[in-house]
C-alpha cells in the first residue's frame, strides 16, 4: 500500500528542494491530493467542456461577466460588503500575476482609506522546500491567554463580535485531555490553578484537512508550505468547514467585523490577516504574513513561558524537529486521521 | 497497490517518484474515479520526521561557541559588584544569613544546600564561578545553570527551552536563563490571565 | 408555430385559473403572501446585520435553516418514491399520483434552495457553485454533490411534469415511452438526493453523532413517512373539492406503507440509541443532550420527546387497520407523522450533532425571531408555488382545461 499513500503527494515525498510543478507533473503539487482532483474542474477543462457543449469561443471571462450582471441584478440592496465580491473573478490561486497585482493594489487602496494609514496587502508565496510545523509544550503552558490576544492584535480579528483564533481550554489533571470537561471560560486571579492544566487549540494545519475536503467551492486549500488558507473573496459562507473541523478552529464572521483604525495591523497578507468582511470564515494561518518572511508567529513570540515552538519540519535543525525527536509528542484526535502538523508535547 | 490492479489504464507511476500516480487521461469522470480511488486507498501514515534527524542528546551539553545573548537583568546600580565589594577586603566565606546587605534576596533555589558563594566568585566579585572553579562572566551564566540543569540547557541550546523571538529561519536569538527566571527564586511565578472569551449569546438588540 | 399557440393558450389559461377562486382560496393566498412579505423583511434585516440576526454561532453553526433544508429534501424525495407503490399496485390514477408527487417535489426543492440561500453568508456568491463558471469542488465535497443531485432532481421533475401536463393540455395522450423512463429514473434520483444529503452529515468524522452509517437508511425511512403524509391529505382535499377519483384503497395502502416506513424509522432510531447507551463512550454525550439534557441545559429535550411520542402514536394509528381507515385518525396520523419527522430532522438531527461542539462546549441554540420569520417566508413561497401548480394541474388532469388551438 505504500505506493497508494505516496499518491497523495504530500510534498515532502517529492523531495525537499523541488518546486511543485517540476516534481509531480501537471496534476500533483506540494499540496495534498485535492489538487489532483481539482484538475478536473480546472479552467482549461471547463473551457473545453463548454466548447464541447457547443459554446464555441465563449471565453470564461465573458461568462463571468454575464454572471456578474446577474449577481448585480440580484443583490441591488441590503449588502454593504459587496465591494470586494462584486469584482467577479476566479479564486485567487488561479489568477495571473497581473490580476493578483491589480487586486492587491485595489485592496491596499481601499484599506488604507478605511483605516487612515498605509496598509500593505502582500501575497508572499510559500518558500520551496519548507513545511511548517508547530509544537506546544503542555507542561509549560499556564493558561495566561497572552497568545490569544497577541493573535487578535496581529491578525486583525474582529473585536466585536469577538473572534478568537486560539481557544485555551482549562482541563483537570485528573481527567487528562478530556474535551467534555474542558472549560474555555475560566477566570482566576492567578494561573495555573491548582489541579489544572491548559490546552490551547487553534488550527492544527492538518495534512489531511477535513475542512478543505468539505468546501463546496474550493475556497480553502492547503498551501505547499502546509498552511491551510481561505480566499475570503471566494468563500460563500456555507460553514461546511466549520462543521467538518474537529478542532473548532474555524470561525465565521456573524456580523461586520469591528476593528478600529488604531488597532489595525497594516502589514497584511491576502490569504491571512487582511481585514475580512461579514459572512466569511477565517482561521489561524500560522501568521502567514510573518512566517513567510522568516519571522515567528505572534503567539510564539509573546508566550511568557516559551511553551510555543515553530519551524520548518524539513529542516533537521529546526526547533519543531528537535521536539519531535526528543520529546513525547501527540496530536489531538489522532483517531480522525487528520494528521495535524501541530504537535503537543511534554517538555518536562 | 490494490487499486492499481483495478484500473490500470487510469493510473501509472510517474518517473521521479515511483509510488506517485498521475492521471493519464484528464476528464471529469476519469479524474473523479481516479481521485476517489486515491482517496479511498491512501494510507494515512505520518511521514517520519526522524529519518535524518539530529543526534540524540545523550552527551553532556557543550557550548562550543559563545552565544549572543541580551544583558542580564541586574537590579539598578548592582553591577559591577566590585563597586561595593572592595577586592582589597577579603570576603567572609562562612555561610550565614545576610543581615546588612542583599536582605531583599530570599533564596528559594535549593536553599538548604546552597548559598551565595556557590555561584558568585569570592576571588573576583564581578564574576561567577563554575564547579570546576573556572570564572565566567554574568553573560555566560547559562553555563553555570547548565551544570545542574543539563536537560534544560540542552533544550535551550536547541532553541526549545525558553521563549523564541525573531526569525525561525535565521539567526537564533537566545535569552539568558535569568531573563525569565530569577536565579535566586527560579520557579516561574503565576500570572493573572487575560480576560476569558465572551460567551456566545443571542443578540439582544442591535 | 402551433406549439407556440398552445403555449400562449396555456399561459393565458393558467393565469385565468390562478386568478379564479373562492373566498377560501383567496384567504389562503393572502395569508401566504403576508408570510412571504414578513419573511422577506426578516431576510433583508439578516442580510444587513449579517447572520448574527440568527441565533447560530460558531459553536452551533448550522441550525434551523439547514434542518428545514434536510427535512424538505426528504419530502421531495418521498413524494416521488410514492410512484413505486402506485406503479407496483397498478393504481388507476397513476398519472395523477405521479404529477402531484412531482409537483410536491418541485415545491420542496424550491424551498430547499431558498433555505440554503438564506443560510449562507454570501448568497450573491452562490454562482461559485455553478460548474464551468464557478468551481464546484467535485468529487471531494459532499455539499458539491448535493448541489448536483438536488438540482438534477429538480430539472428531472420539472421536465416530467411539464411534459405530462402540456401533453394533456394539448389533448394528446402522453407517450409512455417518453415519460415512463423519466419517471423511473426519478425514483433512484429521489433516493440519491436523500442519500447524498445524509452523506453531508454522515461524512463528517468530527461529529460522532452524525458519523454513522445508519443515517442514510434512517433518512430514507423518515422521508417515506413525511412526504406521503402531505400527499394523503392533499388527495383527500382534491377528492372532496374536484371530480378527482381516488379510491379509499389507494389511500389506505399508502397509509399502510407509511406504517412500515415508520416502523423502520423507529427501529433504526432504537438501534442508534442502544448502540450509544450500551457502549456508553464519550460519544453518548450528544444523545444525552438530546434526550435528557446536560446539567441545566435542556432546551431541546421536550421537543425530542414530543417528536418520539408523535411518531409512535402515528405509527400505531397507521398500523391498526381500523384507525388507518377512519378519516379522522388517518389525518391525525398524517399531522403527527409530519410534525414528528419535522422535529426529528429539523432540530433533532442538526442541533444535538453540534452540541456539545468539537471542543466540548455547550451553547444552547434555539431559533431567533428572524429565523422563524425567514423560515415561515420560505415555507410560504413553497406552499404558494405548490398551491398554484396544483390549481393549474388539477383541471388539466380532469380534462377541463384544454388547449383551444385545434390539434
Amino acid at each position: 500500500m505504500s505506493s497508494c499513500s505516496s499518491s497523495t503527494c504530500s510534498g515532502r515525498g517529492c523531495g525537499a528542494s523541488t518546486t511543485p510543478d517540476t516534481a509531480c507533473g501537471s496534476i500533483a503539487s506540494d499540496a495534498t491530493h485535492d489538487l489532483a482532483v481539482e484538475a478536473a474542474s480546472d479552467t482549461s477543462a471547463a473551457a473545453s467542456a463548454l466548447e464541447a457543449a457547443g459554446v464555441p469561443g465563449l471565453d470564461r471571462r465573458e461568462l463571468l461577466c454575464v454572471v456578474a450582471g446577474c449577481a448585480a441584478a440580484l443583490t441591488v440592496s441590503g449588502c454593504s460588503d459587496l465591494t470586494h465580491s462584486m469584482y467577479v473573478r476566479d479564486r485567487f490561486r488561479e489568477l495571473t500575476d497581473g490580476e493578483k497585482k491589480e487586486i492587491l493594489a485595489r485592496l491596499e487602496k481601499e484599506h488604507s482609506a478605511t483605516y487612515g494609514k498605509e496598509v500593505h496587502v502582500t501575497d508572499t508565496p510559500a518558500r520551496p522546500g519548507v513545511e511548517f510545523g508547530y509544537a506546544l509544550d503542555l507542561s509549560r503552558c499556564i493558561g495566561c491567554r497572552r497568545c490569544v490576544y497577541a493573535c487578535v492584535k496581529e491578525n486583525n480579528q474582529s473585536r466585536d463580535p469577538q473572534v478568537h483564533w486560539i481557544r485555551v481550554l482549562e482541563m483537570e489533571k485528573e481527567k487528562g485531555v478530556d474535551f467534555a470537561h474542558a472549560n474555555p471560560y475560566y477566570d482566576a486571579e492567578q494561573v495555573p490553578r491548582p489541579g489544572h492544566f491548559y490546552l490551547p487549540v487553534a488550527c492544527q494545519q492538518c495534512e489531511n484537512p477535513s475542512c478543505v475536503k468539505s468546501c463546496p467551492v474550493g475556497a480553502t486549500w492547503k498551501e505547499p508550505d502546509g498552511i491551510v488558507v481561505i480566499d475570503y473573496d471566494w468563500c460563500i459562507g456555507c460553514r461546511c468547514c466549520v462543521s467538518a473541523c474537529p478542532y473548532g478552529a474555524r470561525h465565521f464572521n456573524w456580523a461586520d467585523p469591528k476593528l478600529s483604525a488604531e488597532e489595525m495591523n497594516p502589514n497584511t497578507h491576502y490569504l491571512g490577516n487582511r481585514p475580512r468582511m461579514k459572512g466569511v470564515v477565517e482561521k489561524c494561518t500560522f501568521c502567514i504574513q510573518r512566517t513567510r518572511n522568516g519571522q515567528y508567529p505572534a503567539c510564539v513570540e509573546v508566550c511568557p513561558v516559551g511553551a510555543r515552538k515553530f519551524g520548518d519540519l524539513r529542516d533537521a535543525n529546526s526547533e519543531v524537529r528537535y521536539v519531535i525527536e526528543h520529546k513525547r509528542v501527540f496530536v489531538l484526535k489522532n483517531e480522525l486521521n487528520t494528521r495535524p502538523t501541530f504537535f503537543y508535547f511534554f517538555g518536562l | 497497490m490494490a487499486y492499481g490492479a483495478v484500473v490500470p489504464p487510469l493510473l501509472e507511476p510517474c518517473a521521479p517518484n515511483p509510488g506517485r500516480m498521475r492521471v493519464k487521461y484528464p476528464g471529469l469522470l476519469l479524474c473523479a474515479v481516479a481521485s476517489w480511488l486515491a482517496t479511498a486507498c491512501q494510507e494515512h501514515e505520518r511521514p517520519s520526521y526522524l529519518s535524518h534527524g539530529v543526534e540524540a542528546a545523550s552527551t553532556p551539553v557543550e557550548f562550543e561557541q559563545e552565544l549572543e545573548v541580551p544583558p542580564p537583568p541586574f537590579t539598578e546600580g548592582a553591577f559591577p559588584c566590585s563597586d561595593c565589594h572592595d577586592p582589597a577586603i577579603p570576603p567572609n566565606t562562612k555561610r550565614r544569613e545576610m543581615k546588612l546587605a542583599h536582605t531583599e534576596i530570599k533564596l528559594h533555589h535549593d536553599a538548604e544546600h546552597r548559598w551565595c558563594l556557590d555561584c558568585h566568585s569570592a576571588e573576583n566579585r564581578d564574576k561567577l564561578h563554575l564547579a570546576s572553579g573556572e570564572l565566567i562572566d554574568f553573560t555566560e551564566s547559562y553555563k553555570l545553570c547548565g551544570q545542574c540543569h543539563g536537560d534544560k540547557a540542552r533544550d535551550w541550546r536547541a532553541g526549545v527551552h525558553g521563549r523564541r523571538s525573531g526569525n525561525w529561519d535565521g539567526h537564533k536569538k537566545y535569552l539568558l536563563c535569568v531573563n525569565c527566571h530569577n536565579s535566586h527564586a527560579p520557579k516561574f511565578q503565576p500570572l493573572k490571565p487575560l480576560p476569558p472569551p465572551i460567551r456566545p449569546a443571542p443578540r439582544t438588540s442591535s | 408555430m402551433k406549439t407556440l399557440g398552445h403555449f400562449v393558450g396555456f399561459v393565458q389559461g393558467s393565469l385565468q385559473i390562478v386568478l379564479r377562486g373562492g373566498k377560501l382560496y383567496w384567504s389562503w393566498i393572502a395569508f401566504l403572501l403576508c408570510l412571504i412579505v414578513l419573511g422577506a423583511f426578516a431576510w433583508a434585516k439578516q442580510m444587513q446585520e449579517g447572520l448574527i440576526a440568527t441565533n447560530m454561532r460558531d459553536q452551533v453553526s448550522w441550525a434551523f435553516y439547514i434542518g428545514n433544508f434536510t427535512f424538505l429534501v426528504g419530502v421531495a424525495a418521498a413524494a416521488v418514491m410514492l410512484v413505486i407503490p402506485a406503479y407496483i399496485y397498478n393504481w388507476k390514477p397513476i398519472k395523477e399520483v405521479v404529477i402531484l408527487g412531482e409537483l410536491l417535489a418541485i415545491a420542496s426543492i424550491a424551498m430547499c434552495g431558498l433555505f440554503v440561500t438564506v443560510d449562507v453568508g454570501h448568497p450573491e456568491r452562490l454562482w461559485h457553485l455553478i460548474p464551468g463558471i464557478g468551481r464546484l469542488n467535485l468529487p471531494r465535497s459532499m455539499l458539491a454533490w448535493d448541489v448536483m443531485v438536488v438540482n438534477g432532481y429538480f430539472a428531472l421533475n420539472f421536465v416530467i411534469v411539464t411534459y405530462l401536463l402540456f401533453a394533456l393540455f394539448r389533448g394528446k395522450h402522453p407517450s409512455k415511452k417518453i415519460f415512463l423512463p423519466l419517471v423511473l429514473l426519478s425514483i433512484p434520483a429521489a433516493v440519491a438526493i436523500h442519500t447524498v444529503t445524509a452523506f453531508l452529515y454522515s461524512g463528517i468524522p468530527a461529529r460522532p453523532f452524525w458519523n454513522d452509517a445508519v443515517l442514510v437508511p434512517r433518512f430514507l425511512a423518515s422521508a417515506f413517512c413525511s412526504g406521503p403524509a402531505v400527499l394523503l391529505v392533499l388527495m383527500q382535499i382534491l377528492r372532496k373539492l374536484t371530480r378527482f377519483e381516488i379510491s379509499d384503497e389507494a389511500i389506505w395502502k399508502v397509509a399502510e406503507l407509511m406504517a412500515y416506513a415508520m416502523a423502520l424509522n423507529l427501529l433504526l432510531l432504537g438501534a442508534e440509541v442502544f448502540k450509544e447507551v450500551y457502549s456508553n463512550t464519550e460519544h453518548l454525550i450528544h444523545m444525552r443532550y438530546m434526550f435528557v439534557g446536560i446539567g441545566d441545559q435542556t432546551a431541546i429535550v421536550p421537543w425530542m420527546w414530543t417528536s418520539v411520542t408523535m411518531s409512535i402514536i402515528a405509527f400505531v394509528l397507521f398500523l391498526v387497520p381500523k384507525t388507518r381507515r377512519n378519516p379522522w385518525t388517518l389525518n391525525l396520523g398524517c399531522a403527527l407523522i409530519w410534525s414528528g419527522v419535522y422535529l426529528e430532522k429539523g432540530m433533532g438531527l442538526v442541533i444535538p450533532g453540534l452540541t456539545p461542539d468539537t471542543l466540548g462546549e455547550i451553547y444552547e441554540y434555539s431559533p431567533s425571531r428572524t429565523e422563524y420569520l425567514v423560515a415561515a417566508g420560505v415555507f410560504a413561497v413553497g406552499f404558494l408555488l405548490f398551491t398554484l401548480m396544483v390549481k393549474v394541474a388539477t383541471p388539466i388532469m380532469l380534462g377541463e382545461f384544454k388547449s383551444r388551438v385545434s390539434a
